[in-house]
């Protein structure tokens, strides 16, 4: 009896998935041809900008500040008597470009925004709101997919930009306050293996953190459903995907790109 | 005239419509009756077109909107209204925004849009009131701004789901005079979804009662009130000793 219930759950959970797949692509499929609604989204656009982007900057800079700290010490703690000093600049400047400046960024991001826009979304949903504006024959992702995404894919990137200087910054003044590094020694550290690559692949890997940070809240919150409960099961779905989807592409961006 | 042949829907396992037949006559109102959770609700979304049905077809006038592809459905969506049961007005908008949306869409000029929507406002008792925020009104309040928000268009099709729930009977009696009201001024073709039975004599010329996924009978307020069908009875006096505990 025990088996034909684990075939059972399994039968259940493949359909489930199948079908979220499904639910997935229909829902690409009509954010991608509501691209071409400009006259619905253009306006919008600007709203989430400050929502996504400029909002979300205190947050990134105290992640990144902290990280540049921390960095700073602990190679200066891993170097000590074995590497040359200014290697902490090294260490600090490719660790926070390369790798934890987008990423904690995307995942700090992935909370508060993926969050959002699925509560927000999802509540639209329960509430009929989203099947009023299809009443009133604006089309919902026009109007609340398509500005948010596009305002992650340039936003993200600006928002992490900000982050690479508040971790360096913070690492630098860690370097001299605290660890007996001039300043000099420091940028030596920074130039040695500095490549103008460096700031292009963060920069990258962040647009398509932003793209799919919003997507997944987007589409969490389009398909919320039974009241608060659903909202709160959207909201909470859609920031772990979102975090599981930031790590799948930064190795994805890592084997392609480096 | 809005019709509605053999509509079936099912939801997984859950059949909600099964093979439902419905027709309103041109400038007539129909009120549907049934038990919550009886489908009124789905059965409304797919004469708007926000649900498709498994099998069956929805024609609203001449268009088949069941089939349609979305534009086509945008389009027919400009001629109707359709009220929420919870009224679904934009959080973020003031009443007056979210009762202007119809207009600003349809390209109406932001003079005009204001003037219709002050008399619009006028009409549902919510004069002076655009500036005001859904949350700072009253169910009521929020019910008949919604019903604004239908109607400021003057479409052909008037949708209403669950107009009256959870309102205290002056309410009720205030939101079922408006209808009667604007049935009359804009001829329009009405569903009225409900389970308030007086509302629902009231405001109807004819009542349809669903149950188990089926329209299970139709007729005249008068011809409802003497159906001796056991189903009717049960519905229309609240007897829940005559309801089948299969009719769903």
């Amino acid at each position: 009896m025990r088996i034909f219930a684990i075939l059972a759950w399994t039968g259940r959970a493949a359909a489930d998935i199948v079908a979220f797949v499904g639910r997935a692509g229909g829902f690409a499929g009509q954010v991608a041809s509501a691209v071409a609604n400009v006259r619905t989204w253009v306006p919008l656009t600007a709203v989430q900008v400050r929502r996504i982007g400029i909002d979300s900057v205190p947050v990134a800079l105290f992640i990144a500040v902290f990280t540049g700290i921390v960095l700073a010490l602990q190679a200066s703690y891993t170097f000590t008597g074995l590497v040359p000093m200014y290697f902490v600049g090294v260490l600090v400047t490719k660790s926070v470009m390369l790798e934890l400046g987008p990423v904690l960024t995307g995942l700090v991001l992935s909370g508060r925004v993926g969050a959002n826009i699925a509560a927000e979304i999802g509540t639209m949903r329960v509430t009929e709101q989203i099947d009023a504006l299809e009443m009133l024959a604006w089309d919902p992702a026009a109007y609340l997919v398509v500005p948010r995404v596009i305002a992650g894919i340039l936003t993200f990137p600006v928002v992490t930009a900000f982050a690479l200087l508040a971790g360096i910054g913070s690492g630098w003044l860690t370097s001299v306050n605290l660890l007996d590094l001039s300043t000099q020694e420091f940028v030596r550290g920074v130039r040695m293996f500095y490549q103008p690559f460096d700031l292009t692949y963060p920069l990258i890997k962040a647009a398509s953190f932003g793209l799919v940070v919003t997507a997944v809240g987007s589409l969490y919150g389009f398909f919320a459903s039974r009241g608060a409960e659903g909202v709160g099961i959207a909201a909470t779905r859609a920031v772990v995907t979102g975090a599981m989807l930031i790590l799948l592409l930064d190795a994805f961006w890592a084997v392609v790109l480096l | 005239m809005i019709r509605l042949e053999g509509v079936a829907r099912r939801f997984g396992s859950l059949t909600v419509l099964d093979g439902v037949d419905l027709e309103v006559r041109t400038g007539r109102t129909v009120a549907v009756l049934g038990r919550s959770g009886s489908g009124k609700s789905v059965l409304l979304k797919h004469v708007a077109g926000l649900l498709s049905p498994d099998a069956g077809r929805v024609l609203v006038g001449d268009f088949e909107i069941s089939s349609a592809r979305r534009p086509a459905v945008e389009n027919a969506r400009r001629e109707m209204g359709y009220v929420f049961q919870f009224a679904a007005l934009f959080d973020s908008l003031t009443i007056g925004e979210n009762v202007g949306l119809p207009l600003r869409r349809a390209g109406v000029a932001p003079g005009e849009t204001e003037d219709r929507v002050a008399a619009v406002l006028e009409t549902v008792g919510l004069a002076g009131l655009e500036t005001k925020y859904p949350s700072e009104l009253s169910g009521g309040m929020r019910k008949r701004a919604g019903i604004a928000r239908a109607v400021v268009a003057r479409p052909r099709y008037l949708l209403y789901d669950e107009p009256t729930t959870g309102l205290d009977p002056v309410t009720t009696a205030v939101i079922d005079d408006l209808v009667i009201r604007l049935k009359d001024e804009l001829q329009a073709t009405s569903i009225v979804v409900t389970h308030d039975i007086r509302s629902a004599f009231r405001v109807a010329d004819r009542v349809a009662l669903l149950a188990s996924g089926r329209m299970r009978a139709e007729g005249s307020p008068d011809e409802f009130r003497s159906s001796e069908d056991p189903l009717v009875r049960a519905f229309v006096e609240g007897r829940q000793d005559l309801w089948p505990d299969d009719a769903g």
